[in-house]
């Protein structure tokens, strides 16, 4: 591993200057995908400035409904929330759903949103990667790509995005609370991640050395009937190889809102609105939400070994979608 | 300088860093490489070998220790972040002359053949049956916002994140539900 410096402001101001001043400084928060690539020297940063003694921890409700996580807040506390188990259960179904005890002990909100593909080629910095090593090329393009992208993929990068609580949240509508040098801003949170396109070293939209504060999850009532199904190759302690998060809500049995994410299918959480179109105002049946599903999917281009996924990510888009209605009924 | 690993930026005065935690109950002050986990802080520098390093990457559990008595994994963490802070080790988990309900149970359901892997389940289980008590709900628990009950099924998702070579999974289990049921 790289020798680095070690910071630990406490205040988001500090924090966020000294990321300014060194260009090859990281935040460190629960440290559980950070160090590990520093240690398979993925990332070498040479300074690390601590977040987590940043006043960013807490869960509070918000005046007008919905819920202000801190950045700092661990997934293990934010999933065991009352408000969070009762009207959001997508979002505790997410994060039980992803690693284990002891890293949701330690995984933090803000990490977690950041934390870095899981690309086999991108943790060996023995092979070609473009995300890891702009201009290098793709080993993942023509190698093993079984895990990685269906959607949205470019030549130069392939890899989809391993967060389980970033599909709730883009179910969610939740904003993302940022401090930049000059200033605060909220982003959307479907606008935060990017596409590979040229730039898969581009993982967001954010500039370089902006701090994540908090994440807003705004009010919705509907969200009391959500669910998140994830498929993975062993029953616990796995990244997903398809995931949906879903928001149903019916009116007897139209569909009066409906909100649809998909994870392990792409470079960034995915949101399908393109199936959520084909649902809103129509009859629920399992059928209508196949045919979402494939309308959704039909810019799909599998690679080599994932095709799979597409009739993995339709079915458990009917069961997900299926299993809310008929507890509505 | 240039060190070993290439790197020419950091100065000799800033590649460590004081920290002081307190480990089972002592206070040690220690100044470390930044570098440094909090398991190679305990194993190489406070001679607590208890806590294994299976994997290194957060993957097997074996490195399990409780810190603020939540379980997490100390290969993943670096000791110099944890100024002021209160780590239990399996060393600390009963007195040195005796044995805590939970390590009974483990001897008494034969829950273990090398032991390469105890010490983190230990730890592990001393944090899942905190995390029950407390209505922490899991992956499997069907109600969120009611009871959560130690069954089988909830200990073994819970224990997910450590590896047993030896298969010893189902006295594992066994052991932690005898130890929830004397609560
Ligand atoms: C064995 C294992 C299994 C896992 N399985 C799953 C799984 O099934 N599903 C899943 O979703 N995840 C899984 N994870 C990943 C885990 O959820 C992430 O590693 C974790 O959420 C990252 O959070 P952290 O606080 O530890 O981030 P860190 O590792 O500290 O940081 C991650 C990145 O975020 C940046 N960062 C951190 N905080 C901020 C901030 N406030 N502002 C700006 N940048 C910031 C850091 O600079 C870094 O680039 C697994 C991890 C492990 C080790
Ligand atoms: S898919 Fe992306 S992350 Fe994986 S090797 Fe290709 S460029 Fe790297
Ligand atoms: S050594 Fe820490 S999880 Fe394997
Ligand atoms: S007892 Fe040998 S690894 Fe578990």
């Amino acid at each position: 591993m790289r020798e680095f410096r070690y910071r630990r402001p406490t205040d988001v101001d500090e924090a966020v200057a000294l990321l300014g001043a060194d260009p090859e400084a990281a935040y460190l928060a629960g440290g559980t995908n950070l160090v590990d690539l520093m240690k398979l020297g993925v990332q070498r940063p040479d300074l690390l400035v601590d977040v987590t003694r940043l006043p960013l921890g807490g869960i509070e409700p918000l005046p007008g409904g919905g819920l202000r996580v801190g950045a700092t807040v661990r997934n293990s506390e934010l999933a065991a929330h009352p408000l969070v188990r009762r009207d959001y259960p997508v979002l505790a179904r997410a994060l039980l759903a992803a690693a284990s005890g002891q890293v949701r002990n330690m995984a933090t909100t803000a990490g977690n949103l950041l934390q870095r593909t899981r690309c086999f080629y991108f943790q060996d910095t023995g092979k070609a990667c473009n995300k890891r090593d702009p201009g290098s090329g793709c080993a993942a393009r023509h190698g093993q790509n079984r895990e990685l992208a269906i959607l949205d993929w470019s030549e130069e990068c392939v890899a989809t995005h391993p967060s389980d609580l970033a599909v709730a949240l883009a179910a969610l509508d939740a904003v993302v609370e940022v401090a930049e040098p000059d200033g605060t801003r909220d982003v959307p949170f479907v606008e935060l991640h990017r596409s590979p396109g040229e730039h898969p070293e581009r993982e967001t939209t954010l500039p370089r050395g902006a701090l994540i504060t908090a994440v807003r999850i705004p009010p919705l009532p509907a969200a009391r009937r959500s669910a998140y199904l994830k498929v993975r190759d062993r029953a616990s302690f796995a990244f997903a190889v398809g995931a949906v998060a879903a928001v149903l809500d019916l009116d007897g049995d139209m569909v009066r809102d409906v909100r649809l994410a998909y994870g392990a299918v792409a470079h960034r959480p995915w949101r399908a609105f393109r199936a959520e179109t084909e649902l809103r105002g129509r009859q629920f049946t399992p059928e209508l939400a196949g045919q979402a599903a494939d309308a959704e999917l039909a810019a799909a281009r599998p690679l080599r070994h994932n095709g799979f996924k597409v009739p993995l990510i339709r079915a458990i888009t009917v069961r997900a979608l299926t299993e809310l209605a008929e507890a509505q009924a | 300088m240039q060190n070993r690993s290439g790197s020419a930026s950091v100065a000799g005065d800033e590649r460590s860093s004081p920290v002081a935690f307190t480990v089972n109950g002592t206070r040690r002050e220690l100044t470390l490489d930044n570098r440094t986990t909090l398991l190679d802080a305990l194993r190489e520098h406070l001679d607590l070998v208890g806590a294994k390093k299976g994997c290194d990457h957060g993957q097997c559990g074996s490195c399990t220790v409780l810190l603020e008595g939540r379980r997490v994994k100390s290969c993943l963490i670096l000791a110099v972040t944890l100024d002021d802070c209160a780590i239990t080790t399996v060393e600390g988990l009963a007195g040195p002359d005796q044995l805590s309900p939970l390590q009974e149970a483990f001897v008494a359901q034969d829950a273990f053949q090398c032991g390469y892997c105890t010490p983190g389940q230990l730890c592990s289980a001393r944090g899942v049956l905190d995390e029950i008590a407390e209505g922490w709900p899991s992956a499997v628990t069907d109600d969120l916002t009611g009871a959560v009950r130690p069954t089988d099924a909830e200990i073994r998702e819970r224990m997910a994140g450590n590896l047993c070579r030896c298969g010893a999974y189902p006295h594992i289990v066994a052991a932690i539900r005898e130890t929830a049921g004397d609560r």
